[in-house]
C-alpha cells in the first residue's frame, strides 16, 4: 500500500474510535453521580492514538516474523516446540510452590489458573473438537460446585467422595441439555446454551430453600490429605496431617495441597483428553465438526456423538466446579454468570481450537492477567483489550494452530 | 452367472408439497453391476439417492436391499442406520470430505463402526487394550491399501482439504468403500474433472465393481463415462422412468432422445 490509502485507512479507524469514544470516554459522572462533566480532550487523544496505531500497524508486516527483528528462526519444528513447551510448563507447574515466586497469593492464583485450564480443556472438547458452540458452559461449572457444596452441607461428605460425583452430576446435566438441542447448529445452538446457562444461575439464585439463594453456601470443606485434614488442631479421634508428619501448621500448606490436587486433576484430564482424541469417539467428534451430513452417510450416529461430547465437556466442568468450591470455601450464584462462560470460550478460541497447550497457555494468561494488572486496576480492561487485539492481529487462529493428526501412516 | 438382485425399488415416489420429484419409480440394481441413473437436470436423480440413503423419507413405495439372505427395508431405516446396518454408502455431488482432518483420518473415520466395537465402545481403547490397538492397525492397513489404489499414499498425512479436486473426488469414493458397503451410490463423480481424469475415474469404478463385487449406483452427466462403464442405464425425466436398458439400447431409444433434446418439429 502506498501512503495515501494508508492514511485514509488510519483516518477511518480514527473516525470509528471517535464515534465509540464520544459516549464512552467523553462524559464523566460527577457530583456523586448526579451530574456529569465532559472531557472531550480524552476523546481526541483516543482518536489520535488509534490513528497512529493503525498507521504504524500498516508498516509492520502482516505476519509477525521474529527473524525480522534479529531473532534467528529456530530450527525446531512446531510439533517439537509444542512438546518442549508442554514439558517446561508441567515442570514449572510442579515446582511452583518451591520457587521464589511461591507466596500465598501466587499459589492461590496458580490454583485459580489451573481451574481455568481444566475448564478450557473441558470446553475444548465441545467447541474445539465437536464444533458445538456452547455459550452456557458455566452451567456445568455451577452444577459441579453446587453438587459438592450441597452434599457437604447436608451429608458432610468429603471432597474426595464428591469429586467424582460432581463430575457425574455435571455430565448428567450435559446430557439433559444435549437432548433438546441435538437438532440445533451454530448460532441457534449458541443461543439455547446461553439460555441454559442463565436458567441454572437464576434457579440457584431463587431456589432459596435448597441453595441458599444469593447468600450462597459457606463452610465448604477443604480436601484432606488421604483422610487427614491440614489443621492446627483437630477434634478427638482425628489425626491431622501436621500431627502425623510432625510438621508445624502453616495456613499456606492448605493452599499448596489444593494447588497440587488441582494440578493432579488437570494432568489427569489432559491425559484423558489426549487419549480420547485418538479413540474412535474423538475422531467422530472432529468428523462431526467438519461435516455432519458426511458423518451420517458413513454410519456414524450423530446423537451419541454429540451427547458424548456434551457429557465429557460437562463432566470436566463439574470437576472444575468442585475444585472451585473447595478453593473458595464459599460459593454463590454470582460466581457463575455469563462473564465466566465468555472467559472460558475466549480461552478456547485464543488458545487455538483443539490445541491442549494453546488452551492451557491462554487459560493461564487470562486467569492471571487481571491479578497482575491489579496495581493498575484502572487500566486492567485496557490491557486486556490490547492483548486481545494483539492476538487477533498476529495469531488470528489462536496461539497454537497446528493440529496433530490422531493417526499417522508412518507410525506402523 | 445369473444376476443377483441387490436393490429393488418399487413404486418409489417423493413429493415436496405440490412438486413431485420422483413419481412411481421402480427398478432393480444388481450385485456386481454398475447401474447408471441419468436424466436432464431436475429429473429427480439425487432425490432417489437421498431416499436410498435416509436423507429423505419417501412419500411412498418400498426400497428393499437383499444380500446373503438378509433383507433391509431402507425406507423404514432411519438416517445413519442405513449406512451402518444395510451397508449403503454414498458420495456427494459437492464433495463432502472432512477437510480439516488428514486423508488417512478420513478413511479411519469411515471404519468407525468396526473400530468402536473393537475398542470395547472406546473403554478398552481408553485403557489401551490390545484389541483396540490391533483393530486400529488393521484399519490403517486397510486405508493404506486403498490409498495405494488411488496414488495418495504419499499424501496420507496431509489435510484432505488441501488435495486437488480430482484427488478429493477419488478419496470420497474410497472413504465410502472403507465402510465396507454392499451398495455404493456415487453422485456425479466426474463433475469438474477433465476428460483424462474422467476416464481414469471410470476405470476405477469398474475396478471396484469387479474386485469387491459391490453394486454401484451411478449418477453422471458425462455420457462417455456412463456409456463406457455401465451395465445398465435408467433414464429419468420429470421423476418418471423413461428407459431402463443396456447403454447401447438406451442410446437409440427415441424416448430418451426426446427427454434430452426435445421433440423434433414436423
Amino acid at each position: 500500500m502506498s501512503a495515501a490509502p494508508r492514511v485514509k485507512d488510519a483516518g477511518l479507524a480514527a473516525l470509528i474510535a471517535l464515534a465509540l469514544a464520544f459516549p464512552l470516554i467523553g462524559f464523566e459522572t460527577s457530583d456523586a453521580g448526579v451530574g456529569f462533566s465532559t472531557r472531550f480532550s480524552w476523546v481526541a487523544i483516543a482518536a489520535a492514538v488509534v490513528f497512529a496505531g493503525r498507521l504504524l500497524f500498516g508498516l509492520v508486516p502482516r505476519r509477525f516474523h521474529l527473524h525480522q527483528f534479529g531473532v534467528r528462526k529456530t530450527a525446531i519444528p512446531q510439533g517439537k516446540l509444542v512438546k518442549l513447551a508442554s514439558a517446561a510448563l508441567i515442570v514449572f507447574a510442579v515446582l511452583l510452590p518451591v520457587t521464589p515466586f511461591a507466596s500465598r497469593r501466587s499459589i492461590d492464583l496458580g490454583t485459580l489458573a489451573l481451574i481455568y485450564v481444566i475448564l478450557g480443556w473441558g470446553l475444548n472438547v465441545v467447541v474445539g473438537l465437536a464444533g458445538l458452540l456452547d455459550l452456557g458452559y458455566v452451567a456445568f461449572y455451577a452444577v459441579g460446585a453446587y453438587t459438592f457444596a450441597l452434599a457437604a452441607q447436608w451429608y458432610h461428605v468429603s471432597f474426595w467422595e464428591m469429586l467424582p460425583l460432581s463430575g457425574m452430576t455435571a455430565a448428567t446435566a450435559g446430557i439433559l441439555l444435549g437432548i433438546p438441542v441435538l437438532r440445533l447448529r451454530g448460532d441457534y445452538l449458541a443461543i439455547v446454551t446461553l439460555g441454559f446457562g442463565e436458567i441454572v444461575r437464576i434457579v440457584l439464585n431463587n431456589w432459596t430453600a435448597v441453595t441458599g439463594g444469593p447468600n450462597g453456601i459457606g463452610d465448604i470443606p477443604r480436601p484432606s490429605v488421604f483422610g487427614m485434614p491440614i489443621a492446627a488442631g483437630a477434634p478427638a479421634g482425628v489425626t491431622t496431617f501436621n500431627h502425623f508428619f510432625g510438621i508445624a501448621y502453616d495456613p499456606i500448606q492448605r493452599l499448596i495441597w489444593l494447588y497440587y490436587v488441582a494440578l493432579a486433576v488437570a494432568l489427569a484430564i489432559n491425559w484423558f483428553s489426549l487419549r480420547v482424541r485418538r479413540l474412535p469417539i474423538g475422531r467422530a467428534w472432529e468428523a462431526l465438526r467438519e461435516d455432519e451430513i458426511a458423518c451420517r452417510a458413513l454410519g456414524l450416529n450423530p446423537t451419541t456423538t454429540k451427547l458424548s461430547a456434551f457429557a465429557i465437556g460437562a463432566m470436566t466442568g463439574g470437576f472444575a466446579g468442585a475444585l472451585f468450591a473447595a478453593r473458595a470455601g464459599f460459593i454463590s450464584p454470582e460466581s457463575f454468570n455469563f462473564q465466566e462462560s465468555a472467559t472460558v470460550l475466549s480461552i478456547v478460541v485464543l488458545g487455538g481450537m483443539g490445541s491442549q497447550l494453546g488452551v492451557a497457555l491462554a487459560a493461564v494468561i487470562l486467569a492471571t492477567l487481571p491479578e497482575f494488572g491489579r496495581e493498575f486496576a484502572q487500566y486492567r480492561m485496557l490491557i486486556f483489550g490490547a492483548a486481545m487485539v494483539a492476538i487477533m492481529i498476529w495469531r488470528p487462529r489462536g496461539i497454537f494452530t497446528i493440529r496433530a493428526p490422531s493417526v499417522r501412516l508412518d507410525r506402523i | 452367472m445369473t444376476r443377483q438382485p441387490l436393490l429393488a425399488v418399487e413404486n418409489l415416489s417423493m413429493r415436496f408439497g405440490g412438486v413431485i420429484a420422483v413419481d412411481d419409480l421402480s427398478f432393480t440394481a444388481y450385485r456386481g453391476e454398475i447401474t447408471a441413473i441419468i436424466g436432464p437436470n431436475g429429473a429427480g436423480k439425487t432425490t432417489v439417492f437421498n431416499c436410498l440413503t435416509g436423507f429423505y423419507r419417501p412419500t411412498g413405495g418400498t426400497l428393499v436391499l437383499t444380500q446373503d439372505g438378509l433383507h433391509f427395508r431402507l425406507e423404514r431405516l432411519k438416517g445413519y442406520r442405513i449406512a451402518r446396518h444395510a451397508g449403503v454408502a454414498r458420495t456427494f455431488q459437492n464433495v463432502r470430505l472432512f477437510a480439516g482432518m488428514t486423508v488417512l483420518e478420513n478413511l479411519v473415520v469411515a471404519q468407525h463402526v468396526a473400530l468402536t466395537r473393537a475398542s470395547g465402545y472406546n473403554i478398552g481403547g481408553l485403557l489401551g487394550l490390545k484389541s483396540h490397538r490391533e483393530a486400529e492397525r488393521a484399519a490403517i492397513a486397510r486405508a493404506r491399501e486403498w490409498l495405494d489404489l488411488i496414488d495418495l499414499r504419499e499424501r496420507a498425512d496431509e489435510d484432505a482439504g488441501n488435495l486437488p479436486y480430482g484427488a478429493q473426488r477419488r478419496l470420497e469414493i474410497v472413504r465410502a468403500m472403507c465402510t465396507g458397503p454392499r451398495l455404493l451410490c456415487v453422485d456425479e463423480p466426474a463433475a469438474g474433472l477433465n476428460p483424462r481424469e474422467s476416464a481414469e475415474l471410470g476405470r476405477f469404478l469398474v475396478m471396484i465393481r469387479d474386485r469387491f463385487g459391490v453394486g454401484i449406483l451411478l449418477i453422471e452427466h458425462d455420457m462417455s463415462v456412463v456409456m463406457g462403464i455401465s451395465d445398465h442405464v435408467i433414464v429419468l425425466n420429470y421423476g418418471k422412468k423413461v428407459a431402463d436398458a443396456s447403454p447401447s439400447e438406451v442410446r437409440r431409444d427415441p424416448a430418451v432422445i426426446k427427454a434430452y433434446l426435445g421433440e423434433e418439429e414436423e
